[in-house]
């Protein structure tokens, strides 16, 4: 085992660098930096790809990232589950920037692996407290006016593994179970209204058409609000590991109620207390007691580069750092930075657009000295609210809750650019 | 601007072919049939709405278990490696290693059916009778030692009478009252005195292997 303690992270370290190093030459070069009496050979040689011509329209009807980017992908971590069929992947935040995730990166949840559905074969029922009970097949879903929303999907079970302690060295499994996307669809409302709404009606019980039949409880006030039925992501069919061809959009409220596959949606007068909402996605306190129906995901960030999975090859110098943001009630107002363990914060600067219940992209570009840094990024949402220090969240919490840690996140860099995750005092 | 008032127009009249003044406004989709509803709707809740009729006793239960359920959750649901565990657990809930089942946490026993019903065995979900989620149900209130019977026998018209014991202990979400949700300024400068590295992911070692190299 000793021989192992270092290997995953410097495997990954190593690995990146490799293929940092290797691309980012040519810009090294250009700036000088390598202006070597011989001259850059990456300059100087001609290469392939200046002389012979690469592959036709007809080669890629639908592209693919490049070979160089192989590394960008989602990973799982093998000892959280018994079975890969009920599992979890993650999203590489490290790899990605701006605000949208793409939907091939898009960290994956199912309780019973991906159903594979045919839209024409694919139903939407519409029963219980309605005034007429109903069925809607895809191509009336379409005949629907649509709405476009951009809304984080957060696992409430993000950063779960965390609240012992430091565990996994990487925010792709620190921080990874989420993803930004914007939805196409049809308000869930309209659905409901087409329907007809009973006085009666409190609660919506969304049903998935997989092997799980997943199943949660909505309060009727937010499936009025600004729920979703949507089959297209970031503009294309909704991936099946995303609940193709019918998910429900849930914006701001834990991931799991965000149901892939929906099939139904039965109105009742009460909760329905099935087991993601009982046995599951139930935050159990120190004393005992566990809070239920928690949906928000509160208002957290994480800074994705530097990270341990991207690491500080440079030395000194200037130095880009940045991170996401977010919050289930509202927007991200502010995020602060602090490369000294929380001692002295400054604040970053939040680039794109700052949407309701969305991802923010944030940056903070500082001159590096070379020493040690403790880095941590702190954001404060439209409501007001802080994310709070790991302490100040189990001193309230403790650590069985499992759900919703949307505590500030601490990476140690080291003098050799090497980077850990780490709690401090 | 010519499109709308059409649209209202034949919103109005589908409405007067359906014969229904509470039709959707945009007349898509049909109305369910109702042995569409019945294939669909297979949800229970604790008040009992959604059971079917039928009843299944602990000898029963014990024989289907350990055909479809032991070999991952063991004889008695204490769990085969890492698949869950099913029974066992009682007064760990405030402890270290809180071991949430049944009869330790779950708040309801309507759940235990509707979801043993709705999503096992894993791998043949919806396979089961009813008679049979009803001895099933029944072995797992034996499993965790809320019936002693072997002879117990669970039905629609019973169900209500057995309350699982962890009930009381399930509050609402109220996080806003706790500290953490105060609204004020944060600090900006000097906010602590000194800064020492309390804990490293290292010492774990668990983040999975790179499979790229
Ligand atoms: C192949 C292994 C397997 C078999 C066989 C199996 N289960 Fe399960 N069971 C699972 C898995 C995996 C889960 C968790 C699924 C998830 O994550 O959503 C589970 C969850 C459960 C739960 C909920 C546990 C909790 O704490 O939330 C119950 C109750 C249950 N099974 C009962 C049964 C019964 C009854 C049978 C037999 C009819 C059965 N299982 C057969 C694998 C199995």
């Amino acid at each position: 085992m000793s021989d192992s303690i270092e290997s995953p992270a410097k495997k990954i370290a190593s690995r990146r660098n490799f293929l940092k190093s290797g691309l980012a030459l040519g810009g090294a070069a250009a700036a000088g930096t390598i202006a070597a009496a011989a001259g850059d050979p990456d300059i100087l040689e001609k290469k392939d790809w200046n002389q012979y011509p690469g592959d036709g329209v007809d080669v890629r009807p639908y592209g693919a990232p490049s070979e160089f980017e192989a590394h960008v992908k989602r990973k799982n971590v093998p000892w959280l589950t018994a079975d890969p069929i009920s599992s979890v992947n993650f999203t590489p935040l490290h790899d990605l920037d701006g605000i949208i995730t793409p939907n091939g990166l898009c960290f994956e949840r199912h309780h019973s692996g991906i159903a594979e559905i045919n839209p024409a074969e694919h139903r939407l029922m519409i029963n219980g407290l309605v005034d007429k009970e109903m069925v809607f097949t895809m191509e009336d879903l379409l005949r629907f006016p649509r709405k476009n929303q951009v809304n984080f999907l957060e696992c409430a079970a993000n950063s779960g593994m965390e609240w012992r302690g430091a565990q996994l060295n990487g925010c792709q499994f620190t921080h990874g179970m989420i993803h930004n996307v914007m939805y196409t669809g049809v308000p869930l409302r309209t659905i409901l209204e087409e329907a007809g709404i009973k006085g009666t009606a409190k609660w919506l019980l969304p049903e998935g058409a997989d092997a799980s039949g997943m199943t949660r409880s909505i309060p009727i006030e937010k499936a009025l609000d600004d729920c979703l039925v949507a089959w297209k992501m970031n503009g294309e069919a909704l991936r099946p590991e995303q609940g193709y061809p019918l998910r429900l959009v849930v914006p701001g409220w834990e991931g799991n109620m965000w149901v892939k596959w929906l099939r139904r949606i039965e109105l009742g007068d009460k909760p329905w207390h099935h087991r993601e909402e009982t046995s599951k996605y139930t935050d159990l306190m120190a004393n005992g007691k566990a809070r239920r129906f928690t949906w928000e995901m509160d208002v957290k960030s994480v800074i994705t580069n530097p990270s341990p999975q991207a690491t500080l090859k440079h030395k000194k110098g200037f130095t880009v750092l940045t991170g996401v943001a977010w919050s289930g009630r509202g927007t991200v107002n502010r995020v602060d930075v602090s490369i000294d363990g929380g001692k002295n914060w400054q604040q970053a600067r939040i680039d794109g657009p700052s949407l309701n219940k969305s991802m923010h992209r944030f940056y903070y570009e500082f001159d590096w000295d070379g020493s040690e840094l403790l880095l941590q990024s702190r954001a404060i949402d439209s409501e007001g609210f802080v994310q709070p220090t790991k302490d100040a969240l189990r001193a309230v919490r403790g650590t069985n809750s499992i759900y919703h840690n949307n505590s500030i996140q601490t990476w140690h860099v080291k003098k050799d650019g090497s980077i850990e995750n780490v709690e401090v005092s | 601007m010519l499109k709308f008032p059409k649209a209202v127009a034949i919103a109005v009249a589908a409405s007067l072919l359906c014969g229904s003044a509470i039709a959707g406004k945009y007349n898509l989709g049909r109305e369910a049939l109702k042995e569409e509803v019945a294939a669909w709707d297979i949800d229970v809740r604790p008040d009992g709405q959604g059971l079917p009729e039928g009843q299944g006793t602990v000898a029963q239960g014990e024989e289907i278990w350990a055909e479809k359920c032991a070999a991952c959750h063991g004889d008695f649901g204490e769990g085969v490696d890492r698949w869950p565990v099913i029974a066992g657990g009682v007064d760990t809930l405030a402890g270290d290693d809180p071991v949430k089942t049944v009869g330790s946490y779950w708040p309801y026993l309507s759940t235990v059916w509707d979801y043993v019903n709705r999503a096992m065995p894993f791998s043949e979900a919806r396979s089961l009778e009813p008679d049979e989620v009803y001895a099933l149900t029944a072995y797992i209130l034996y499993i965790n030692d809320l019936v002693d019977d072997e002879d117990y026998e669970l039905s629609k018209k019973n169900f209500l009478e057995k309350p699982l014991p962890n009930e009381a202990n399930f509050i609402e979400d109220d996080r806003l009252e706790s500290p953490v949700f105060k609204v004020a300024e944060p600090c900006m400068k000097d906010c602590k005195a000194d800064v020492k590295i309390t804990g490293r992911a290292r010492i774990l070692d668990v983040t999975p292997e790179t499979d790229d190299d």
